[in-house]
C-alpha cells in the first residue's frame, strides 16, 4: 500500500467516524436523550430490579395461571411458524432463481416476502385486532404474515446457494420439475430450512410477548396487566418464566441443529 | 450409422458475441469422441446443445433419428433419459446417499409421483448395487456423497448416468477437478463404458495427452469453431497450435 | 450368494436411506412441530372470534389501508419528523450497543480471552437474549420514566446480545497465524486486537451493526407502539387503535415500509461487497 492510499484511507475513517459522531448527536438531539442521564439510569434500573423483582412465596400461588398463559403463547408461535414454513416453502422454491417456475411467480414471490418482512409484526397485529378481536387468532395471524416473510427470504438464500449443481443434474436425466424439487432441492436443504424454522420459533415466543401486550392475548397481557397493577413481584415470575422457555427452546434448537447440520 | 448428427448448428447468448458458429460432425455408436479447446471455446455449451440444457439458435441435431431441436416436452424428457451427462463438479445431492443419487438417474423414466415417493423397483436397486459394485465403490453405498473423495463422487456420477441405461453419456470436464490418480481411474472407466458397454462417450477435455491417448477420435473447439476433427494419430502439433493458438510447450507449462 | 453390503428390510427389500443419526433427528424434529401445531389449535383462546366478518372487515381494512392512504391527525411533517424519532431510537441503540458489544466480544472469543471469562459472557448474552425487548423497555422505563432513555437502553440490551454473538464469532475466525506474528513481536493484548484482529474483521463487524441497525428500526417501531416509547410506532398505535383511522394507519405504514425496504437495500448492498462468499 502506498503512502496516498494510505493517507486517502485514514482520511475516509476519520470522515466516517465523525458522521457516526454527528449521527449519533443529531439523534440524541431529536429524541431528547441524553447520554448522562441515560448511563446514570443503568446502576438504577439494575438496583431496582434487584430489590423489587423478587418472586415471592405468594406470586407462586399465580403459577398456574403463568404457566397456562405461558403455553398459549408457546403453541401459538410453533403453530404460526410452522405454518407460514409451509407457505415459505412453496414461496421460496418458487422465488429463488435456481428452481422458478417463470419470472412472474418469482417476482412475485420475492414481493411478498418483502412487504409481508417491512411492514412490522406490531402494525399487523394492530390491524388485525381491530376485526379478529382479543384472542389468539390475532396474535398467530400477526406472528404468520411476519415470518412468512423472513422465512421465505431466509429459504430462497438456502435454496439458491446449495442446489444448482444437482438440479442441472437432475434436469439432465429428464426428471420432472417436481422430481428436481421434491428429491434434490429439498433434501438438501431441508437442514438449514429446519435450523431456521427452529431460530423463528425461538424469536416468536418472543415477538408473542409483544404483540400479547398489544392484542391483550397470552403471556404479554399477563405480564402487562401485572404491570398496570405494579405488581413486580408477579412481573417478576412472568419474566422469569419467559426467559426459562426460551433458554430451552434454544437449548434443543443447538442440539438439533448440532445433529442436522 | 451414426447415433448422432451435428449440422450446421449456431448459438450465442447475446447479439454480440457467438458461442458456436456452424458446427458439424457425427458419432457413430461405441465411439469416445473427445472435444478438446481452450477454455471459453465454447466446448460446454456444445455438449449441453446436445440435450438441449441449452437452447440452440440454428442448425439441427439428429440423435438416434430423432430431431433434438423439434421435441414436444414428453419427448424432451425422453432424450435426456436416453442421455447420460456427466460433470466437473459431479453435482450430486451431498446429504444424500450413494445409493439415492444413483437411483436418481431412473427419474425420466418414472412419473412425478412415483419420482416423489421414491417407488424405485427391486430390479433398479439391484442394477444400482450391480453398477456400484463394478465400479468398485459400493461398500460406500450408505455413505453421504459429501464423505466421499472427489474421484468417488465421479464415480457415484458415472453410475447415475449409466443406471439410465443411456445411449450416449455426455462428459463436461469429467477430470478438471480431479487428482491424476483418479483422473486415470476415470478415464479408463469410460474408454471400458465405451468399449465393452457399446455406450457412446462424448468428453470435454484440456488434456490434449489424455485426450489422444483415450479417445477414438478428437474434435478441436476454438472460439466456438471447428478446427481439427480426426484420430489421434491425426493430431500433430500444428493442429495442437491451431486450435489453443499457442505452441504446445506454452500449454505444457501453464 | 449375497453381496453383505446391501442392506435389507425384514421383507428383503433394499434399503436406499442411510437412517443415521441425523435423519432421525430430522425426521423427528419435523414431526414433534407438526404434532405442536395441532395441539396448538386446541390451546387457542377463541374469545370472540367470529371468523366470517373478520375476514371480510380486515380484507375491506386492508384495502382502504393500501389504497386510499391519507393522514388526518398530524401533517406530513410531523410524520416525517416522527419517522426521524424512531430512526434516532434505532440508531443510537445500535451505535451505542456496537460499542459496548466490541469490547464484551473480545472477552466472549475463545482465542482472545480465557475460557472462564469468555463462558460468562455468554451465559449472560444468553440471558439478556431470553428476555423480550419491550420487557426490557418496560422495566427501564419504571426506572428512568417512559421516554427515549428507557427505549433505547431497553434496545440496546438486545443489541448488544446480538452484536457479541455475531462479533465473537468473527473474532474467532481470525486467521491464528496473524495472531501468533503479532504475538511473537512482542505485542501485548491490545496489540494483538488492534493490529491482528481489527483489520481483518473490521468491515464485516460494520455489515452486522448495518443489519441490527436495520433490525432495530423495526423494534423502534414496537417499542413506540407497545411500550409508548414514542415515534412513527406510537403514531401507528394511536391511529390504529384510538382514532381506529384506516387510512392514516395505511399512510404510516408506507412510510414504515419504505424505510425498511431503503435500509434492506442498503444492507443486502453491504451485505454483498463484504461477504462476497455468501452472495455469490
Amino acid at each position: 500500500m502506498n503512502e496516498k492510499k494510505m493517507r486517502k484511507n485514514r482520511w475516509q475513517t476519520v470522515i466516517f467516524l465523525l458522521i457516526i459522531i454527528v449521527l449519533t448527536y443529531l439523534s440524541a438531539a431529536i429524541t431528547s436523550f441524553n447520554f448522562v442521564d441515560g448511563l446514570a439510569t443503568i446502576p438504577k434500573a439494575i438496583g431496582w430490579m434487584f430489590s423489587n423483582l423478587m418472586v415471592t412465596q405468594e406470586t407462586l400461588d399465580k403459577l398456574p395461571t403463568i404457566l397456562e398463559k405461558l403455553a398459549e403463547t408457546t403453541f401459538m408461535s410453533i403453530a404460526a411458524t410452522t405454518i407460514a414454513a409451509v407457505v415459505s416453502l412453496f414461496l421460496g422454491v418458487f422465488g429463488s432463481k435456481v428452481t422458478k417456475v417463470n419470472n412472474f411467480l418469482s417476482v412475485f414471490a420475492r414481493f411478498i416476502a418483502s412487504v409481508s418482512r417491512n411492514i412490522p409484526v406490531v402494525a399487523w397485529a394492530l390491524v388485525l385486532l381491530i376485526s379478529f378481536g382479543q384472542n389468539s387468532v390475532t396474535g398467530f395471524l400477526a406472528l404468520f404474515v411476519g415470518t412468512v416473510g423472513f422465512l421465505t427470504r431466509a429459504f430462497i438464500e438456502s435454496i439458491d446457494e446449495a442446489s444448482q449443481s444437482s438440479v442441472e443434474a437432475l434436469t439432465a436425466t429428464g426428471s420432472t420439475y417436481f422430481q428436481i424439487v421434491g428429491k434434490a432441492v429439498i433434501p438438501q436443504c431441508l437442514p438449514q430450512m429446519i435450523s431456521w424454522v427452529l431460530f423463528m420459533v425461538e424469536t416468536n415466543i418472543r415477538n408473542a410477548t409483544l404483540v400479547g401486550i398489544l392484542t391483550g392475548t397470552g403471556i404479554g397481557y399477563t405480564f402487562d396487566m401485572y404491570y398496570k397493577m405494579l405488581n413486580y413481584n408477579v412481573v417478576a415470575l412472568v419474566t422469569l418464566c419467559i426467559v426459562i422457555t426460551v433458554i430451552v427452546v434454544d437449548l434443543m434448537s443447538n442440539y438439533v441443529r448440532k445433529v442436522i447440520l | 450409422m451414426s447415433l448422432l448428427k451435428v449440422e450446421g448448428l449456431e448459438k450465442s447468448y447475446t447479439a454480440d458475441k457467438q458461442i458456436l458458429k456452424n458446427i458439424h460432425f457425427e458419432i457413430n455408436a461405441g465411439e469416445l469422441v473427445s472435444v478438446i479447446g481452450p477454455s471459453g471455446a465454447g466446448k460446454s455449451t456444445l455438449l449441453r446443445c446436445i440435450n438441449r440444457m441449452v437452447e440452440f439458435n440454428e442448425g439441427k441435431i439428429m440423435f438416434n433419428n430423432h430431431d433434438v431441436g423439434n421435441l414436444n416436452k414428453k419427448e424432451l424428457r425422453n432424450l435426456r433419459a436416453n442421455i447420460g451427462m456427466v460433470f466437473q463438479h459431479y453435482n450430486l445431492v451431498p446429504r444424500l446417499t450413494v445409493i439415492e443419487n444413483v437411483l436418481h438417474g431412473r427419474f425420466g423414466y418414472k412419473t412425478t409421483l412415483q419420482g416423489l415417493l421414491g417407488r424405485y423397483t427391486e430390479a433398479e436397486k439391484e442394477r444400482a448395487f450391480y453398477l456400484l459394485e463394478k465400479l468398485g465403490i459400493h461398500e460406500h453405498a450408505y455413505k453421504r456423497c459429501d464423505q466421499l473423495s472427489g474421484g468417488q463422487q465421479q464415480r457415484v456420477g458415472i453410475c447415475r448416468a449409466l443406471i439410465q441405461e443411456p445411449k450416449l453419456i455426455l462428459c463436461d470436464e469429467p477430470i478438471a477437478s480431479l487428482d491424476p490418480n483418479s483422473s486415470k481411474v476415470i478415464m479408463d472407466l469410460l474408454k471400458s463404458i465405451s468399449t465393452e458397454m457399446g455406450i457412446t462417450c462424448l468428453v470435454n477435455l484440456h488434456q490434449v495427452d489424455v485426450a489422444q491417448h483415450y479417445s477414438d477420435r478428437i474434435i478441436g473447439l476454438n472460439k466456438g469453431e471447428i478446427v481439427f476433427t480426426g484420430t489421434s494419430h491425426e493430431l500433430y502439433e500444428e493442429q495442437i497450435n491451431k486450435i489453443y493458438g499457442s505452441k504446445t510447450e506454452d500449454l505444457i507449462t501453464a | 450368494m449375497e453381496a453383505t453390503y446391501i442392506k435389507r428390510k425384514k421383507d428383503g427389500r433394499i434399503h436406499i436411506k442411510s437412517g443415521n443419526k441425523g435423519d432421525r433427528v430430522l425426521r423427528s424434529t419435523l414431526g414433534v412441530l407438526t404434532l405442536l401445531t395441532f395441539v396448538a389449535f386446541l390451546f387457542f383462546n377463541y374469545a370472540g372470534l367470529e371468523l366470517g366478518s373478520a375476514i371480510t372487515e380486515t380484507a375491506y381494512n386492508l384495502k382502504v389501508m393500501f389504497l386510499e392512504p391519507a393522514l388526518s391527525h398530524f401533517s406530513l411533517g410531523e410524520a416525517i419528523y416522527q419517522v426521524g424519532v424512531t430512526l434516532s431510537l434505532a440508531f443510537l441503540a445500535t451505535v451505542i450497543g456496537a460499542i459496548i458489544a466490541f469490547f464484551l466480544s473480545l472477552m466472549a472469543a475463545t482465542n482472545l480471552a480465557p475460557l472462564g471469562l469468555a463462558r460468562i459472557v455468554r451465559v449472560f448474552v444468553a440471558f439478556i437474549r431470553a428476555v423480550p425487548t419491550v420487557l426490557w423497555v418496560l422495566i427501564f422505563a419504571i426506572a428512568a420514566g417512559l421516554g427515549s432513555e428507557a427505549a433505547v437502553l431497553g434496545m440496546l440490551f438486545h443489541s448488544i446480545a446480538y452484536l457479541v454473538k455475531a462479533f465473537s464469532e468473527a473474532f474467532e475466525e481470525v486467521d491464528k497465524g496473524i495472531l501468533e506474528a503479532v504475538r511473537s513481536t512482542g505485542g501485548n493484548w491490545w496489540h494483538v486486537v488492534k493490529s491482528g484482529v481489527l483489520p481483518s474483521t473490521f468491515t464485516y463487524l460494520l455489515s452486522w451493526v448495518f443489519l441490527r441497525f436495520e433490525i432495530n428500526f423495526g423494534v423502534a417501531v414496537a417499542m413506540g407502539a407497545a411500550a409508548g416509547a414514542g415515534g412513527i410506532g406510537f403514531d401507528l398505535f394511536m391511529a390504529s387503535s384510538f382514532y381506529f383511522d384506516m387510512r392514516e394507519v395505511g399512510f404510516i405504514t408506507y412510510a414504515i415500509l419504505v424505510v425498511a425496504i431503503l435500509l434492506e437495500v442498503v444492507s443486502t448492498r453491504l451485505k454483498k461487497r463484504f461477504f462476497p462468499a455468501t452472495s455469490d
